[in-house]
């Protein structure tokens, strides 16, 4: 077996094994822990597939910056996990259904691509680059496509912000500026007395 | 299958010829550190092992090793000592793609700045869970701190480098480097002033480094996040965070200030003689500088308070550095530099 196909299953067994752990594990911390390998085993998939670019973004926006926030949220919490296992037996039916659905839609999907193995693409020659590659199609033959999804991110953020950013009365704020301009003459008198002759006897 | 086992002994071995000299310049720039600190603060740091205590790193490094390693009750043990490991991998992982000279390089990636990034938003993982582990609330305290303030910088950090991607059109160090091949006026330190004030202060700020070390913050939260640590774990984390710093340090000297380019190229006279040539020496000086840098702050600033790094690295750094980047598209685009 060629190296590249074992460390494709090496991979695939990471990745699927963490992913079921996500929902398993009792630990929310641990879940977000293994969502963390997933990402980084399916990053190390697409970088056997040489799509070296979504690779690293993939590890550099879901794992250096999503998921350290997730890991912040709960870690903070206190979850209890005891009464979130006690319904485990009576939802497992409408998991499974849900379950089911799914991955038969996923096989229905797959089955009208062929379910014939597809043969790896011939590597690139070593200075072809895919950034490159990558940018060059965006910012040319999908460029609508990108501007609209930047402007639906840029939607998303703004609305975000104002959903949850509302100034409540009574709080108190510090203005930088106002710190910043202090001069040590406004805040710190300094009283010049004549010294004292101490009394006599 | 002796063909693969060569190639892997030799990348092992090449490997080895980088983390090896890593390791032992973070020893040396912990000695570094306390004389430099020392001297600034008008006493004379470490002499008393070895000859001008050049043998302090040593006996530093053996006492940790000795050590009892110590895990708190209820600790999450799993964890509590995979942190430290987390957090060093990801700082000695990165040396992979740092070009020490024309063709010293141990992987020539071409999207070396991104797995650099990558790796250094990675490095987080070690101390917030690290504090998590730890089952103290100091230490907690000192990992959300240091997420928090990461996940801040990284912002500000990564558009700084943008600028330079722009400049230099191409995400490959070596490739960087080349772009600003000229000599001292040509790197990007001059065109990009602000993005390279503003990516170094965010250096410090991502390694959780005086002022910005607000993780530790000893005089608030104890020691932050390791606060529970002791022995070899504890000397894991040390190694880690000063092997970010010399990071940080050569990628500032490769990004901003043209790597091992000498900064007498092409010049007239001195430029044809050896001063002119271009080596790793330059590049070891360059990172020295950096690395000078962060003890000279740490020996001169107080500490930032919490609330005000938060609004230097949202409401100063990011603005700033988006404004330049639009900077750096107009003398991209009208030829001034780079292209």
């Amino acid at each position: 077996m060629p190296i590249v196909e074992i460390v494709f299953y090496l991979f695939s067994a990471v990745l699927v094994v963490s992913a079921l752990s996500v929902v398993t594990s009792g630990n929310p911390i641990y879940s977000v822990l293994f969502l963390v390998l997933a990402f980084f085993s399916a990053a190390c998939i697409w970088m056997l597939l040489e799509a070296e670019f979504l690779a690293i973004v993939l590890v550099l926006v879901y794992v250096g910056a999503v998921m350290v926030l997730f890991l912040f949220v709960v870690m903070m919490l206190d979850v209890n996990v005891t009464p979130m296992k006690e319904g485990f037996a009576r939802y497992l039916p409408v998991g499974l259904l849900v379950a089911l659905a799914m991955a038969a839609q996923m096989f229905m999907v797959i089955w009208t691509r062929g379910l014939e193995t597809q043969p790896l693409p011939d590597p690139r020659p070593a200075d072809y680059s895919h950034t490159r590659e990558l940018g060059e199609w965006l910012f040319t033959h999908y460029i609508y496509a990108f501007e609209i999804a930047a402007v639906i991110l840029l939607v998303a953020i703004i609305a975000a912000i104002s959903l949850t950013h509302r100034r409540r009365p009574g709080t108190r704020y510090q203005d930088p500026a106002e710190q910043v301009k202090i001069r040590r003459q406004e805040r710190v008198r300094l009283v010049k007395m004549p010294s004292e002759r101490t009394g006599e006897g | 299958m002796i063909d693969a086992l060569l190639t892997l002994s030799w990348t092992v071995a090449k490997i080895m010829m980088i983390v090896l000299p890593v390791t032992i310049g973070v020893a040396y720039f912990t000695y570094f550190e306390r004389k430099v600190i020392g001297y600034m603060q008008v006493r004379r740091g470490p002499n008393r092992i070895g000859p001008l205590g050049l043998l302090q790193p040593f006996a530093d490094v053996f006492k940790m090793l000795f050590k009892e390693l110590i895990i708190p009750t209820n600790a999450n043990r799993f964890l509590f000592l995979l942190a430290p490991v987390l957090a060093l991998a990801p700082a000695l992982a990165a040396w992979a793609v740092v070009p020490f000279s024309d063709w010293l390089v141990l992987a020539d990636i071409d999207a070396g700045l991104l797995f650099i990034l990558a790796l250094t938003s990675m490095g987080v993982y070690g101390i917030l869970i690290g504090g998590w582990a730890s089952n103290s609330k100091y230490a907690l305290i000192g990992g959300l701190r240091s997420a928090a303030q990461i996940v801040s910088y990284e912002i500000a950090m990564g558009f700084a480098l943008v600028g330079v991607i722009v400049l230099s059109g191409t995400l490959n160090l070596t490739g960087i480097v080349h772009a600003q091949s000229g000599n001292i006026f040509t790197w990007f330190w001059l065109p990009l002033l602000p993005l390279f004030v503003i990516y170094f202060i965010s250096g410090v700020a991502e390694t959780n480094r005086a002022p910005f070390d607000v993780a530790e913050g000893e005089s608030e939260i104890v020691a932050g996040f390791h606060v529970e640590y002791s022995g070899a774990a504890f000397a894991v984390f040390f190694l880690a965070e000063y092997a970010n710093m010399i990071l940080i340090s050569a990628l500032a000297a490769l990004l901003f200030l043209g790597g091992w380019l000498s900064p007498f190229q092409g010049m007239p006279w001195i430029g044809d003689t050896f001063l002119g040539a271009g080596g790793i020496h330059w590049f070891l000086l360059k990172t020295a500088f950096f690395m000078f840098l962060y003890l000279w702050f740490r020996a001169t600033f107080p500490r930032y308070r919490y609330d005000q790094i938060m609004r230097l690295g949202w409401k100063v750094f990011i603005p700033i550095t988006i404004v330049w980047i639009m900077v750096a598209g107009v003398f991209r685009v009208t030829g001034l530099v780079g292209g």
